[in-house]
C-alpha cells in the first residue's frame, strides 16, 4: 500500500518578513545639516568607484596636453621644453580642474532624469543639503585630477620653487576656484534636457575661455586686443596666483580676483542650483 | 475624534498648470487614517501630480491639502517628516548598488552608518534582495528594483506612504509579490495613497478608490460600490470552430438578454453584463447546440467599461485595456 506524502514546503513568508521588517523601523533623530551634506559626498565617492572611467577623461586629456605642448611647441613658445613645462604647468593645473567642474552639471543632469531627486527632495533635510554635498563630492574629484596633473609635470621635470607648500596653496586655491564654477554648471546642468548636452555645452564654453588665456602663451606675444581680454579674464588671473604659489612669490591683485570671483559664482549659483532643484 | 485626528489626507480644490495643460483642476480627497486608498486613473488624468502635491514635490496652483494634519505647502517639511514616496519612476540610485542605496538613505534619515547598514540588511533579507545586494541597481529587474523602492521607503516606518503606479510595467509574477507586500504594508498600519491604472488593482488593495479623469475625481466609493455602479462583467467566449460563431452569437444574445460582441479574433465573442449564473447557464446552451467552447472567462469590467460607464466615453487608455483583456482572456 502506497502512502502519498503532501510535502509542504517551508518558506520564506514575504508578508511575514515584510511585516517585521515595518515594525523594526522606529525613527532615528533626524539627521544634522552637516550630516546629510557629507553622506551625499559620499555619495559622488560611491559613483567614482563603480564607474572609475569618468575620471580618466578629466585627467587624461590634460595630461596629453602637457605632453603635446611641452614637447611639440614647448621649443618654438619658451626656447626649450624644460623653460616651457615650468610656464606651462600651473596652467594646465587650472586646465584641467575646470574641465572637471563640467562633471557637476553632468552628475546633476543624471540624477533630474532619475527617480532618484523624488525621493530626496521628499526627505525631511535640509533643502541645499544634495547639492552642497554633490558638489563637495567632487571637489574630491578635483584634489585626484590635480594630483595626477602634477605627479606627471613633475615626472617630466617641473620644479616648483616654492615646493610642497607652493603646491599645496595653489591646489586648494584652483579647488576652491573650481568649487565655485562647480554651481554654475551645476545650474545648467539643471536647465539643459540630457547629459551629454551639459558636457557637450561645457567643453564649448570653456575652450576657448582657457585658450583665450594666459594658461599656454605670455599674452605680451599677443595682439593688443586679445591681450585686453586676456588680461581680464578670471581664468589668466586664476593661472597668473597659482604660478605665483607655485613659485613662493605672492600674488596680490589675481589672488583676489581669483577667489573673489570663486564667491561670487557661488554666491548667484548656489541658490540658483538649489532653487531649480526643487522646482517643481 | 474631531475630522483632524482620523484623516491621513484631506484635499480641497486642488489644482496645477503646466504651461498650458491643466495635470489637476480642483482634486477633493480624504483618506482616513490607517486605510489604503486607490486613486484610479488612466494615463495623464493627474495621479502622479495629485500625488506629488500631496508629497510636497509639486506646489499646488490652488487649493488645500494636509497630510496628517500638517499643510503641504506652509508646514511642507512636518509632512516631509512622516511620510515616505515611492515615484512612478523607481526613486533610487541606479549608479548605487542596492545594499549601497538603503544605507545611503538610512543616514540621511539620521542612523549612523552601522546602524543604517544593520536596517539595510534587514530589509534586503525581508524584501527578497540579499543575493543582489552587492550589484548595480541599474541590473535590477522590473520587480526588484520596485522591492528596492519600498524597502527604501520603510527604512523608517512612515505614517503615510505614497505608492504611484507600483505595478506598471511589472510581469504578473512580480505584481503579485508586490500586492502581498503592499498588504503586509497595511497589515502594519501605515495609511497607503497608491495609484494605479488598473481596476483589479484598486480592487485587490484598496479600501477607498476615487477614480480620476482630466485632473477631476469622477466617482469615488469601496471597490464594492464602484463595481456596482458600472454593472457586471463580460463574458468573453472563445469557440473551437469559428464557423459557429453567428450561431454561438444568436444564442449567447438570446440566453443573456444582451447584445454581444464579436471580438478581432474570428473565434471569439463577447457579451456584457453577465454573472455568474447567467454565464453558466449560456455556456450549457451553447454545449446543447453542439456548438464547442474552447475557453470561456467572466472578466470583471475593465477600466475601460468603468470609465465607459462612468463618462460615457472611452478612455484614451482603450488600446493598453484591450491588450490587458486579451491576456486576461488567454490566461483563462
Amino acid at each position: 500500500m502506497s502512502t502519498a506524502t503532501i510535502q509542504i514546503e517551508t518558506r520564506h513568508d514575504p508578508e511575514d518578513a515584510v511585516r517585521k521588517a515595518l515594525a523594526a523601523g522606529t525613527p532615528p533623530a533626524r539627521a544634522g545639516a552637516l550630516s546629510t551634506v557629507l553622506t551625499f559626498g559620499w555619495r559622488g565617492m560611491l559613483k567614482i568607484k563603480h564607474v572609475p572611467e569618468q575620471l580618466l577623461d578629466v585627467t587624461l586629456t590634460p595630461v596629453l596636453i602637457v605632453f603635446l605642448f611641452t614637447y611639440m611647441f614647448g621649443g618654438a613658445i619658451a626656447g626649450s621644453t624644460g623653460e616651457y613645462l615650468q610656464y606651462l604647468l600651473p596652467g594646465m593645473l587650472v586646465m584641467s580642474l575646470l574641465f572637471s567642474t563640467v562633471y557637476s552639471g553632468v552628475g546633476l543632469n543624471t540624477d533630474a532624469t532619475n527617480g532618484v531627486v523624488d525621493r530626496f527632495r521628499s526627505l525631511p533635510i535640509p533643502r541645499p543639503s544634495p547639492l552642497i554635498g554633490a558638489v563637495l563630492g567632487d571637489s574630491v574629484r578635483y584634489l585626484v585630477g590635480a594630483s595626477v596633473i602634477v605627479g606627471v609635470g613633475m615626472a617630466l621635470g617641473y620644479r616648483p620653487e616654492a615646493g610642497l607648500v607652493g603646491i599645496v596653496m595653489a591646489v586648494a586655491l584652483v579647488v576652491a576656484f573650481a568649487f565655485g564654477l562647480s554651481w554654475f554648471f551645476a545650474a545648467v546642468g539643471l536647465l539643459m534636457r540630457a547629459p551629454r548636452a551639459v558636457s557637450a555645452a561645457g567643453s564649448m564654453a570653456l575652450f576657448p575661455l582657457v585658450f583665450l588665456s594666459n594658461v599656454f602663451v605670455e599674452p605680451e606675444t599677443l595682439p593688443g586686443w586679445l591681450e585686453a581680454f586676456v588680461d581680464v579674464s578670471p581664468i589668466s588671473h586664476l593661472a597668473s596666483a597659482a604660478r605665483a604659489l607655485m613659485a613662493g612669490t605672492v600674488p596680490g591683485l589675481e589672488l583676489t580676483v581669483s577667489l573673489g570671483t570663486a564667491a561670487l559664482l557661488t554666491a548667484i549659483f548656489a541658490p540658483l542650483t538649489t532653487y531649480l532643484y526643487h522646482r517643481n | 475624534m474631531s475630522a483632524f485626528s482620523t484623516l491621513a489626507i484631506e484635499a480641497s480644490g486642488l489644482k496645477k498648470s503646466f504651461g498650458t495643460s491643466r495635470a489637476v483642476c480642483g482634486v477633493d480627497l480624504a483618506v482616513p487614517r490607517g486605510s489604503v486608498y486607490g486613486i484610479l486613473g488612466p494615463n495623464g488624468a493627474g495621479k502622479t501630480t495629485t500625488i506629488r502635491i500631496l508629497a510636497t514635490l509639486v506646489r499646488p496652483d490652488a487649493g488645500e491639502a494636509r497630510v496628517l494634519g500638517h499643510d503641504v505647502v506652509r508646514d511642507a517639511d512636518a509632512v516631509r517628516g512622516a511620510i515616505s514616496l515611492t515615484g512612478q519612476l523607481a526613486s533610487v540610485d541606479e549608479e548605487l548598488t542596492g545594499e549601497e542605496n538603503l544605507i545611503l538613505l538610512g543616514r540621511l534619515l539620521g542612523f549612523r552608518h552601522g546602524r543604517a547598514k544593520a536596517r539595510a540588511a534587514e530589509l534586503l533579507d525581508a524584501f527578497d534582495l540579499v543575493e543582489a545586494a552587492g550589484r548595480l541597481v541599474k541590473g535590477y529587474s522590473g520587480g526588484m528594483r520596485r522591492r528596492l523602492d519600498i524597502a527604501a521607503s520603510i527604512i523608517v516606518t512612515p505614517e503615510l506612504m505614497f505608492l504611484d503606479e507600483p505595478t506598471t510595467g511589472l510581469d504578473p509574477r512580480s505584481r503579485n509579490q508586490l500586492w502581498d507586500i503592499v498588504r503586509a504594508l497595511a497589515a502594519g498600519g501605515t495609511t497607503i495613497l497608491l495609484s494605479t491604472q488598473y481596476l483589479e488593482e484598486a480592487d485587490q488593495l484598496a479600501d477607498e478608490i476615487a477614480v480620476i479623469d482630466h485632473g477631476r475625481v469622477i466617482a469615488e466609493g469601496t471597490p464594492r460600490q464602484l463595481k456596482a455602479s458600472v454593472g457586471s462583467g463580460a463574458l468573453h467566449v472563445r469557440l473551437l470552430d469559428a464557423d459557429r460563431r453567428a450561431d454561438a452569437a444568436h444564442i449567447l444574445s438570446r440566453t443573456l438578454a444582451a447584445d454581444v460582441h464579436v471580438e478581432p479574433d474570428a473565434a471569439a465573442l463577447s457579451a456584457p453584463g453577465a454573472d455568474a449564473d447567467q454565464a453558466a447557464e449560456a455556456i450549457g446552451e451553447l454545449s446543447r447546440a453542439g456548438i464547442g467552447v474552447a475557453t470561456f472567462s467572466l472578466g470583471q469590467p475593465t477600466l475601460d467599461e468603468v470609465f465607459l460607464a462612468l463618462t460615457g466615453d472611452r478612455t484614451e487608455q482603450e488600446e493598453a485595456t484591450d491588450v490587458m483583456t486579451a491576456t486576461e482572456r488567454n490566461a483563462a
